[in-house]
Order: structure tokens, then sequence, then C-alpha cells
């Protein structure tokens, strides 16, 4: 099989803005799954409200989109009264970290074996551009228009803290990498969180100087310090400079899990 | 063979689930509901079923949500504060048709209120609470045994309707303790499945489509969009809105008649108390130190949708005295289907109403 067979073809055009990064997220992810030889009626895509979270309603497999940050918990549901089902959660930065961080660090701490996908575009998308808990200092969104004064999440850092299995940061550039990564997630028995940073030109990219597509993925590579160079950097006591963001596995353990399939 | 036991109402209400098959719990402590949740803690893993204690109530029933579609028989109880949260994920279980049961034993409100007191002042928010336009079904306990008939029966309904029900209990009757005899079994309806090659959202007469559970190859989307029959977001249509949304409240509506749960007694009568919940009991002592027949009483089982035919039983009726432990939330119901006057007789602070209380009250404007 392909990635391709698991779109459900009849729901194409999609609704993602042109040089959006999320088409080529749920591409890595559908190429992941195909690859465990996952049959589709035993695998539940689940999300919650926003752009990234409209994934599973162009996938063949039962879905369930569900309320604003709250895919983590339903999920759960899913998961726990039925372990047999492969339970995959798309989700955003603003859907996962904001109004859904409540879940995301108890199911990481109950290490529920489900794997959760992060489109992280570091806006608010659907609703015209506000800001996150993942803005950078300094961005502009349409509520921070003198620039953002708070300071973002890490989210690999929370997950991580709060208890999952297996946490890996990719882009939108970095495909291949991203793919098996998210293989890695979908093998790890225990909570599996995938943090893939994208662009956003309409909302992001349009107010932070970003005038092609190309220029910010071109962004996202330059500022991804590769964990082992960041471990190296941290070994020989050097500075890591603050604007960049480190990509690649950042934790992989064997924790007691919950929901493990029998 | 039945047996007897001397339960309290909320451990009623937890052996009605098991008894009707329910496999999972999703929730959240609250008094007064929390021994719910203990037994089917103490239960569900012995019975192959799931507990689990979600991090607040709004997970709590997104959790139960999400059982449901895996085709289990699924619940969640909590009480007011915990309710309010609840609201949104409640209007998406209308939304989506997921069958389940919620159980609610009221405390006096608003806010944190009174924990340990009972109250009802939730019945206007149990049917109105999410936003949009939806119906549901709610049903009311007045005693241990109800705590555990009603909670089975929710569950029917829930499979029957693909809809939330509500077990509208209170802290009175989910804390008192009295005897209850159980049944070997209980009556189990089935959820009807969607034939495969069905669009998943088209229904039939019955306005109720079958239900296509996950993990059976339906490969369906489930959404809080409006959608249409094929599942799929479609939220800029109107026509297609409207009859959805006509649809959902139709499917209970349509079926009042077949949900109505109730008792008539002296039909003749000229004064009718109407009553559900912890009050009923009241009105039961004020029937027992009154015989003769000249009060009648209208003991409601299902609230909503409101069974408004039953105020029609009482044809020599002048007017309907309603004890509620709120200011009055179903004798405004009332009113809107009712010629001769309804007498509110509100309570609040936890007491129940004192069969004198009643007497008074039917007897002052005679």
């Amino acid at each position: 099989m392909s990635f391709e067979e698991w779109y459900r073809q009849d729901r194409l055009p999609h609704i993602y803005c042109a040089g959006c990064g999320n088409g080529t997220i749920i591409n890595c992810t559908l190429a992941a799954v195909d690859q465990m030889g996952w049959k589709k009626e035993e695998t539940v895509f689940v999300s919650g409200i926003g752009c990234s979270s409209r994934a599973p309603g162009y996938i063949v497999t039962d879905s369930l989109h569900t309320t604003h940050g709250r895919a983590i918990a339903f999920a759960t549901g899913v998961k726990m009264a039925n372990p047999g089902l492969n339970v995959v959660v798309f989700t955003g930065d603003g859907d996962l970290a904001a109004i859904g961080g409540n879940h995301f660090i108890h199911a990481c701490r109950r290490n529920i074996d489900i794997t959760v996908i992060c489109m992280n575009n570091q806006i608010y998308g659907m609703t015209g551009g506000q800001g996150s808990p993942t803005s950078p200092k300094g961005c502009l969104t349409s509520t921070t228009p003198y620039g953002c004064a708070e300071t973002p999440f890490d989210l690999c850092e929370l997950a991580i803290a709060a208890g999952a299995n297996y946490v890996s940061r990719w882009t939108s550039y970095h495909v291949k990498e991203l793919e098996k990564a998210v293989k890695t997630g979908l093998e790890t028995p225990g909570f599996s969180f995938i943090e893939a940073m994208v662009q956003c030109p309409t909302a992001y990219g349009r107010r932070n100087k970003f005038r092609q597509v190309a220029d910010h993925v071109e962004y996202l590579r330059v500022h991804s310090l590769l964990k082992v160079k960041y471990d190296r950097l941290v070994e020989e006591g050097a500075d890591v400079p603050a604007d960049m963001f480190i990509v690649g596995e950042l934790a992989r353990r064997n924790r007691p899990a919950m929901g493990v399939k029998p | 063979m039945t047996r007897t036991e001397f339960w309290q109402g909320n451990t009623a209400c937890a052996e009605g689930a098991l008894a009707a098959g329910c496999r999972f719990f999703g929730g959240y402590p609250i008094t007064p509901s929390t021994e719910i949740a203990e037994h089917m803690a103490l239960k569900l893993p012995k019975k192959n079923g799931v507990f689990i204690q979600m991090e607040d109530e709004i997970a709590g029933i997104a959790s139960v949500i999400g059982a449901s579609w895996t085709g289990a028989r699924a619940m969640t109880a909590t009480s007011g504060p915990g309710f309010s949260l609840m609201m949104e994920n409640i209007g998406y279980a209308a939304m989506t048709e997921t069958p389940c049961v919620i159980v609610n034993v009221q405390r006096g409100g608003p806010s944190t209120g009174q924990p340990t007191m009972g109250a009802q002042g939730d019945m206007m928010q149990c049917r109105f609470g999410s936003h949009g336009d939806y119906s549901i079904i709610a049903l009311c306990p007045a005693t241990v045994q109800e705590m555990f008939e009603l909670t089975a029966k929710a569950f029917n309904l829930a499979d029957t309707y693909r809809t939330p029900v509500f077990l509208m209990a209170d802290e009175i009757v989910g804390h008192m303790r009295e005897k209850i005899i159980i049944p070997d079994s209980v009556d189990r309806a089935v959820r009807k499945e969607l034939l495969k090659g069905t669009p998943p959202f088209r229904a039939g007469a019955d306005k109720i489509p079958g239900f296509p559970q996950f993990g059976k190859g339906y490969g369906v989307h489930v959404t809080g969009l409006t959608h249409d029959e094929r599942g799929y977001p479609c939220a800029t249509n109107p026509k297609l809105h409207a009859s959805l949304v006509q649809r959902l409240v139709d499917k209970i509506e349509q079926a009042r008649d077949r949900i109505a749960d109730y008792e008539i007694v002296n039909p003749g009568a000229e004064q009718v108390f109407v009553a559900y919940g912890a009050p009923v009991r009241t009105v039961l002592q004020v029937l027992h130190d009154h015989p003769g027949g000249d009060i009648g009483f209208l003991r409601l089982r299902t609230v909503w949708p409101f069974p408004e035919k039953a105020l029609a039983e009482f044809s020599n009726a002048r007017r309907f005295l309603v004890p509620e432990l709120n200011l009055g939330q179903i004798a405004r119901e009332m009113e809107r289907h009712l010629d001769v006057p309804v007498v509110s007789i509100p309570k609040l602070g936890g007491d129940l109403h004192t069969p004198p209380e009643l007497v008074e009250a039917q007897e002052a404007g005679r």
C-alpha cells in the first residue's frame, strides 16, 4: 500500500491554504502508518479544533473530530475502551498547549498508548492569526500587534517532564526524519509525542516577514539544531543560540504504559 | 432469584449501570456523586470493564463519548460544578448522536454552593445547558430502587435514541439508604447497527441513524461540525444545518409519549401535586396522611422531554401544585402546557418540604 490509499479521496480538495505545512505532516504520518502494516478498520484518528484538527476528515479510517483542546481526552476513552485499536491524535499548538494543556500533561503522565502529532505553526491559523502559547517572543500576531510579550512553551520538554515514553521534534523541511520519528512513535508502547514545526504563510508568514513560503521553511531548517549537536555544545560548555530549537529524538524510554494492545 | 439489599442511592445507581452492562466509567470526584465513581472503580475491573479517573469533568465526559464510539455502554457521574464543565461536550454528544449516560447528583448551587445538600437546580441546565438547539432525555429517581432501575433504563434510552441521557438525581436520594430489591437481570435495548453501505448519518422515519461502531470497518467520520449524511463537514449550507438540527430535536420529541414514564394517583382530583425526585417522597406522605382521593398526584420519572400528556389525564384539575428544590423550573415548563393555574412551591437550602408545608400550600388558595 501507499500512504495515498489512506486518504478519503471524495473529500479532496482539502481546506488548507496554498503553502501550508500541514499536508506535509499528514503525508509523513500516513506514510509511517502505512509502514506499520496496520489495518484501516483497526486504526482511529482523533483531533480537536483548528487547522491541524481537520486532518482526520481526509483519512478513510474511523475518525473523531472533537471539541477544542479535548482530543486527547476523547482518544483516552477510545483507547481504554478498546485497546485493540491504534489511536493517533492530530493537534496543533493552540489546541494542545492552550485549551488542551491539562489533558496533554495527564495523558503523558498516564503514558497511555497513543501517538500525538502536533503541527506547531506558532499561531492560531483557522481563526485568523492570533497569538498561541508557542508564539515566539516578539512575533506579530493579530492579538500581539506590538510583538508577543509572553514566553513560549517548549512542548517537547513539557511532554518529557510529564512522562511520555517517546518524544521527538522535526519540521516540515525534515520529511524523512519526521516520517521515521512518527513510525518510532507508533511502534513505542505508551504515549508518543511528535512535534512538527510547520509554516503558516497565511496567518504567520505574512505578518513576520516571510515573503515566500520557502523563506519560512528555510528559516525552520536553519534554526533547527540537531540533538547530537546540541548535546555536543552542552558538553563543551558552549552557548546554545537562543533562537534555535532542538530537533531529533528527545526521549525514548520504557516506562509502564496504559491501554497497550493485549 | 431477586435479592434484597439495604443500599445507598449512589451504590444503587452504580449497580444499575453494571446490571445494564455499563463497561466504561470516566469521571472526576465530586460531592455528592463520588460514591458512584468509587463503586465503579471497585466493580468495573472485575467485570472486564474500564474505570478511569480523568483530570477534570471535561475529560470525563470526553472519555465517555470516545468509549461509546467503540460500542461500549459508557457513563459518567457528577454534580453541579462538574455538570457545568461538561456542557460543551454534552452538546458534542447531541450533535454526533453518541449514546451516553450522565448522572447528576444535584447539590445546591450556583457555583460551589452547598456540596452536601440536595437540590434540583440543574433541571433547566440539563435541558438547555449546551449551546444551540437539541433535545435530550432526563429521568428523575425518587427512591434508591429507582436509582437502580432508572440508571439501567437510561442506558436503553441512550442506545435507542442515540442521545445523551441524564439521570437527574439529588443528594437526598443519592445518599439515603433504604431497601432495594435487585432483579436477576434488566431489560437491554440494542444499539441499532448501521447497515453496511448506508451513509452513516442517514435516518429513516424514526430519525435515528444506525450506529457505525469504531473498529468494524465503517470508516466513519464523526464531527461536531454541521455534517451531511456521510458525516462530512458542511457548515455553511443553511438548509443542511436546519434539517440536521431539526432531526436531532424531532427524534426525541416525536417519541415523547414512548419515552414518558410517570404514575398517576387519583386522576379525578381537583388539586394535583406534580413532583419528581426527592420531593415525591413528601407528596407520598401527604397522600398517606390524607386518604380519600381528593388530592391528585402526578409522579414524574421522565422530566425531559416533558410528558405533557400526563397533565391531561387529570380532567377535573383546577390547579397543579409543584414542590421543587429550586425556584420553580419545572412549574414554569408546566405553565406552557396548561390553562389552569400552576402553583410553584419552591424550597431552597437543602431540606425537603415537610408534609405540613405541602398541606398548607394546598389549602391556601383552595
